[in-house]
């Protein structure tokens, strides 16, 4: 399934170019400080874990990246390129596309309309042309096959495939339409321990051929099996910021659940 | 007593393996699965079911003039009724529906009179009136965020007190004059009331437009970008914004075709009795969304079908029309309307958690 993803992957990507790269960015809602001062540089062909609890930011730092709300303070660059999306069509026409936890698919709707949803193949260019439905489908089923995700029937509505599935389909529509950048919100939050480990695959698979993958996660151990490189967020802010090879994974795990402030809380409690 | 354990030994299927080694396989669902998957199926059973019994208790239901009547009488619901299905695919309510029909209608009937204009003149310009109400629902809804429900209630009551208001301003009374000696009424008339002679059936011209609007809501439904765009709005609109669907354009064009269509129906009537009452349409908006819920729509949004409103549309006209010629009490209609209505949100509920379960 490498090769496949490695197929459909953009041709200039060469590992290790910064693709997106945040400086001092940040983002209030009224006077409500959601983010501040976030420096995040994501490579080709390496995996960026944003780690951090609830509340901590990350969903911010998505929203900025994939263009749902503007960025209020700091710059964001792609491809060298100062930005500032005002709607997810603009961030996805530079080859951004974003992956939602719970977002990713409509349910109701047949696998392969799923698929092709926002990039639907027409036989024309005129308002109300018909759509090319057997293509759709072919392309669809065999895409699909290629990465090993066996549905039975691709008409069948999305809803009726497992969690990892829909989010496997998810993941492949997004580098089937050319992302250099990908970013995974939360993509194992909801899956048992087999279907959290398909999906890591693909990433590890994405991030083998030359993508940029950002892997937005609470869960250290999923991070640390992909990751090159780690920040974790906490209340808006950056409290680690370091290299695969600079970092444990008892040093994110102990910095997940609160560092200091869990040592403090243990000696406060001891019995 | 046999055992239980070995009596279906190879029909165990393969579990929806993601990680699975070799590929399982490939089946397709059964007909009976993808035909009960489709949202018009309890309409259709209602409809057949309705007509048979028709059919049974009065006599005078089995001749074609008959079918001329009820289906006329189903047009005049169908038409608008595919807009708001479309729209409440789309995620969507429009409770200014039926009060709109009969501003159109207004609009064209006072202009023209006034002013002694074309009648065509009035045509063009309650399409614009109409088009404009739709846009302003869907405006606010996508501006506020407010539910649709709330928003179109207020245009509900907006325009109803417009049209009882501004007629009686300008005419005295609460009903237009005739504008049937108007230059133009005839041609308008012929397009819009006109009877046509298909040999075995005379049929009024709105069933045919009905047909042509069904056919062209299921085409855009289904085989086109809008289609797949309408579905994914109601359906989870954040993650149809997330892949690049222009959402907010899409929920303003569907309340424009809602506007279209009863600026459509409005010039139905108005050609029709060439004269409008100010005070009709009030709880017809109603009746269009029972219809297209009757035809699989979901409240809910993101699924429904513009046939199963036309299913809905004929399940209703076969009703009123058929208590007419079983010689009963009217009075009993509503209550028919509501039993259905309750039946056909059951059956939905089916359907929509049998289709969305996992295989």
């Amino acid at each position: 399934m490498t090769d496949t993803i490695a197929e459909h992957a953009a041709r200039d990507l060469h590992k290790g170019e910064p693709l997106v790269e945040m400086d001092g960015v940040g983002k209030a809602y009224g006077a409500i400080r959601a983010l501040e001062d976030v420096n995040l540089t994501v490579n080709a062909g390496e995996v960026t874990c944003v780690l951090g609890d609830n509340g901590a930011g990350k969903s911010t730092l998505i929203k900025i990246i994939s263009g749902l709300h503007p960025h209020s303070e700091g710059t964001l660059r792609v491809d060298g390129k100062e930005r500032h999306f005002s709607s997810p069509r603009e961030s996805l026409d530079t080859g951004i596309a974003t992956v939602y936890q719970d977002l990713a698919v409509v349910g109701l709707m047949e696998v392969w309309r799923n698929f092709f949803l926002g990039s639907e193949i027409r036989k024309g260019n005129y308002p109300l042309a018909p759509l090319d439905i057997k293509a759709m489908r072919e392309i669809a089923d065999t895409e699909l096959q290629k990465m090993g995700i066996h549905v039975k029937d691709i008409n069948q509505p999305i809803g009726t495939l497992s969690g990892g599935q829909r989010q496997c389909v998810a993941i492949a529509r997004a580098v089937y339409f050319g992302a250099r950048v990908l970013i995974l919100d939360e993509p194992t939050a909801a899956l048992g321990v087999k279907q959290s480990g398909v999906v890591l695959k693909y990433t590890a698979a994405a991030r083998d051929a030359g993508l940029g993958v950002v892997f937005i996660t609470h869960n250290p151990h999923h991070a640390y099996m992909v990751g090159d490189h780690f920040v974790i967020l906490k209340l808006g802010r950056r409290v680690l910021d370091k290299k695969r090879s600079e970092v444990t994974l008892e040093e994110l795990t102990a910095e997940m659940a609160g560092g200091q402030e869990l040592a403090e809380l243990s000696h406060e409690l001891k019995r | 007593m046999s055992s239980p354990v070995a009596t279906q030994p190879s029909s165990q299927p393969s579990p929806p393996g993601a990680g699975a080694p070799a590929a399982p396989a490939r089946q397709q669902r059964s007909l009976v699965s993808r035909v009960l998957a489709r949202p018009e199926v309890g309409a259709l059973a209602a409809a057949i079911a309705v007509f048979l019994f028709f059919y049974a208790a009065a006599p005078t239901f089995r001749s074609l003039p008959a079918a001329s009547t009820y289906l006329y009488a189903s047009a005049t619901i169908g038409i608008v009724a595919v807009g708001v299905a479309l729209l409440m695919i789309g995620g969507e309510f429009d409770l200014s529906a039926g009060v709109a029909v009969t501003t159109a209608a207004l609009t064209a009937a006072m202009l023209c009179y006034q002013l002694s204009l074309n009648v065509w003149v009035g045509v063009v310009v309650s399409l614009v009136v109409a088009l404009a109400i739709g846009f302003l629902n869907g405006w606010l809804v996508v501006r506020t965020g407010i539910p649709s429900f709330l928003v179109t209630l207020s245009t509900f009551f907006v325009l109803q007190g417009l049209n009882l208001g501004v007629t009686r301003l300008i005419t005295g009374a609460v009903a237009t004059p005739n504008i049937n000696q108007l230059d133009g009424f005839d041609s308008a008339r012929a397009v819009f009331a006109s009877d046509v002679n298909l040999g075995l059936i005379t049929l009024n011209i709105t069933i045919l437009w009905w047909a042509l609007f069904v056919a062209v809501g299921t085409w855009v439904l289904l085989r086109t970008r809008v289609g797949n765009w309408i579905f994914a709005s109601g359906g989870n609109e954040a993650s149809a914004r997330a892949v690049g669907v222009p959402v907010r354009k899409v929920k303003i064009g569907l309340f424009m075709a809602v506007g279209f269509l009863a600026w459509f129906l409005g010039m139905h009537l108005l050609m029709n009795f060439s004269t409008v009452q100010a005070g009709i349409g009030v709880g017809n908006e109603f009746v269009y969304i029972i219809a297209a819920v009757v035809g699989g729509a979901l409240l809910t949004g993101g699924y429904g079908s513009a046939v199963g409103s036309a299913l809905g549309a004929l399940i209703f006209g076969m009703t009123t029309q058929g208590i007419v010629f079983a010689g009963w009490d009217p009075n009993w209609f509503r209550t028919f309307l509501g039993v259905m209505l309750l039946l056909a949100v059951l059956v939905n509920l089916y359907v929509k958690n049998y289709a969305a379960r996992r295989k």
